[in-house]
């Protein structure tokens, strides 16, 4: 029996996540006593199966097809359905990214199979049920969950497993694989696309300067955007501040926005509510500015300061462009 | 144009999250409910699209008889027709709903016309299965994309972007289709006290539908391990500019 884990990949840019799809893989073929094969789906792929082999896959599947010609979640779920059945999958693993976790669901939708979505952990040593600790409320909550199916479908919450190199790289046997597809599959193919900001992201930014209601209003972010272009960084905010219309959504810190993971986070008048804490616990350390000595921000941060961001941020930027200007 | 809207009653916490002794639920008994934040912005798409283009929009949820008040919620910023599920006390995995939802979109569709747009939230705030919307879709037969953060209705078919890193991808959907929406398509509006009123008023259709159980049992819920952290100090005024600044220096983000 084989587990197949699905790599995840944008025009033939292996995704970073897909690294720890296969690091969730390798330990747990292991528990299963299986072999680890590999998919890559559509044009533009075939050129990582060296990648999958160093991964540990023993066997990556190269699935070739007219219409794959981008991303499309039928057409992808569509083939792992199929080459699933024809290797005789004993379980498909993905990483939740969104795409992973779409795919995933198509896949369950086809085959009428339980997913079991986000998993920070998965016990297969029992062939017959899978027993596994889940992500609820976007990690502030776990799950534990059991399934019995013939054919296990999870995923892998995205960033709970670190990602590491195979101790040793698997045989890498290529196999190409040409699904059955028609029309059909191919009406959710990508048609387009639109880019929008270029260089660094809020989600790779590596300093984010965040803003809550404590800001005020739309204009008080001012002083936290020049903060932010003196540090190369981002201006990230709370969803209270969004709902207020002070700030883009794209800005957005949080479970419904988005995840960062930056060297530093620098969180002003912020009190930490789960829903903001969730997109911000990846990152590597916290500054939390506020006035409330008891702020939920104020406890969960490395290092606070108690008082006025709106007086604390000026002196900041003023520091640094005073010790800029002295080298 | 007939759109629906599926949604779902959630908790609404604050700084902690806690669960009930027996493992089965988080603990509410403090707490205030909301509709599911996706879903909320996917009820206000709905309302823009047939403010511009005409026609009405359903808004369906499954579960408690308490899920009422999500639903004229919807109906105060001005959806049209309101259907509950009523699933008191029952254990629904994302199989179950699912099917639940097919059965009854298949009803309204029989007794009311077809659904020109079916919406749901990309994953709902608790649980988060990522697949109720998917499997629906896959029920009947229409094309889903998810993660969508802008909607385009056009004559014979429908253009969805997804948000990605650094822009959008374009989707181009025939009708009928479904789409999973995400928070930032728009922003929600507050009702006003004439959609109160009226939300009072409205007609709600309740009617019990189950399904078989899938695969997934749901065993416990439990926090995370929290690591508890010294919060070091740094002090309580603008005077701590320079020890922040040094702390910014160490850890090398100040070139």
């Amino acid at each position: 029996m084989t587990l197949l884990v699905i790599l995840e990949h944008d025009r033939g840019d292996l995704a970073e996540a897909s690294r720890e799809a296969m690091t969730a893989g390798r330990s747990l073929a292991e528990q299963m006593g299986d072999d680890l094969h590999a998919v890559l789906i559509g044009e533009g792929a075939d050129h990582l199966t060296d990648e999958a082999a160093e991964l540990g896959a023993q066997t990556v599947h190269v699935v070739t097809h007219d219409i794959l010609t981008d991303y499309g979640p039928d057409a992808w779920a569509e083939s792992v359905r199929q080459l699933a059945d024809e290797i005789d999958a004993a379980a498909v693993l993905a990483v939740g990214t969104d795409r992973g976790n779409e795919v995933m669901a198509q896949l369950a939708a086809r085959t009428d199979l339980p997913f079991v979505a986000n998993c920070v952990s998965v016990d297969a040593s029992d062939d017959e049920g899978w027993s596994m600790t889940r992500l609820q409320w976007g990690g502030s909550l776990l799950e534990d969950s059991t399934i019995e199916a013939e054919r296990k479908l999870v995923s892998i919450g995205h960033h709970a497993v670190v990602a590491s190199d195979a101790l040793a790289p698997g045989a890498g046997t290529v196999e190409e694989f040409e699904p059955e597809l028609d029309g059909s599959h191919a009406v959710t193919i990508i048609k387009d696309r639109a880019v929008l900001s270029q260089g660094v992201t809020l989600s790779t930014a590596p300093v984010v300067v965040s803003g809550g209601r404590g800001v005020g209003s739309a204009d008080g972010f001012g002083i936290l955007e020049e903060l932010a272009d003196l540090l190369s960084g981002r201006v990230g905010c709370s969803r209270a501040v969004t709902n207020n219309g002070w700030r883009p959504h794209a800005d957005q810190v949080g479970q419904t926005g988005t995840r960062i993971a930056p060297e530093i986070y620098i969180a002003t008048g912020i009190s930490g509510a789960i829903q903001h804490w969730v997109g911000a616990m990846a990152s590597k350390r916290i500054l939390a500015i506020n006035t409330d000595p008891e702020a939920n921000m104020v406890a969960k941060a490395d290092y606070a300061v108690i008082g006025d961001l709106h007086k604390i941020v000026p002196a900041v930027t003023a520091e640094i462009k005073r010790r800029k200007g002295s080298t | 144009m007939r759109i629906l809207v599926c949604v779902k009653r959630v908790p609404a916490p604050g700084a902690k999250i806690n669960v009930t002794t027996d493992g089965q639920a988080v603990e509410t008994a403090h707490l205030g409910f909301t509709t599911s934040p996706h879903e909320e912005c996917a009820v206000e798409e709905a309302v823009q699209i047939t403010e511009r283009m005409g026609g009405e929009v359903t808004v369906l949820t499954v579960g408690p008889a308490e899920a009422e008040e999500q639903l004229r919620y919807a109906a105060s910023v001005g959806c049209h027709n309101l259907v509950l599920v009523p699933t008191d006390g029952l254990a629904l995995d994302p199989q179950r709903t699912a099917a639940i939802i097919t059965e009854t979109v298949g009803g309204l569709e029989a007794d009311g016309g077809g659904f020109d747009l079916i919406l749901f939230g990309n994953e709902s705030a608790d649980s988060g299965g990522f697949q109720v919307g998917v499997r629906v879709a896959h029920a009947l037969g229409r094309p889903i994309v998810n993660g969508i953060k802008g909607i385009d209705v056009e004559d014979d078919h429908i253009v969805a972007r997804r948000a990605v890193d650094a822009g959008f991808e374009v989707y181009e959907l025939p009708r009928p289709a479904v789409l999973g929406v995400k928070e930032g398509i728009n922003l929600p509006r507050y009702p006003t006290m004439k959609g109160r009123l009226a939300s009072k008023k409205a007609e709600m259709v309740s009617q019990p539908i189950d399904a078989e159980n899938g695969g997934q049992v749901m065993v416990r819920l439990h926090r995370p391990a929290e690591t508890v952290k010294e919060t070091v100090m740094l002090g309580d005024s603008e005077e701590a500019a320079p020890a922040i600044v040094d702390l910014l220096e160490e850890i090398g983000v100040l070139q």
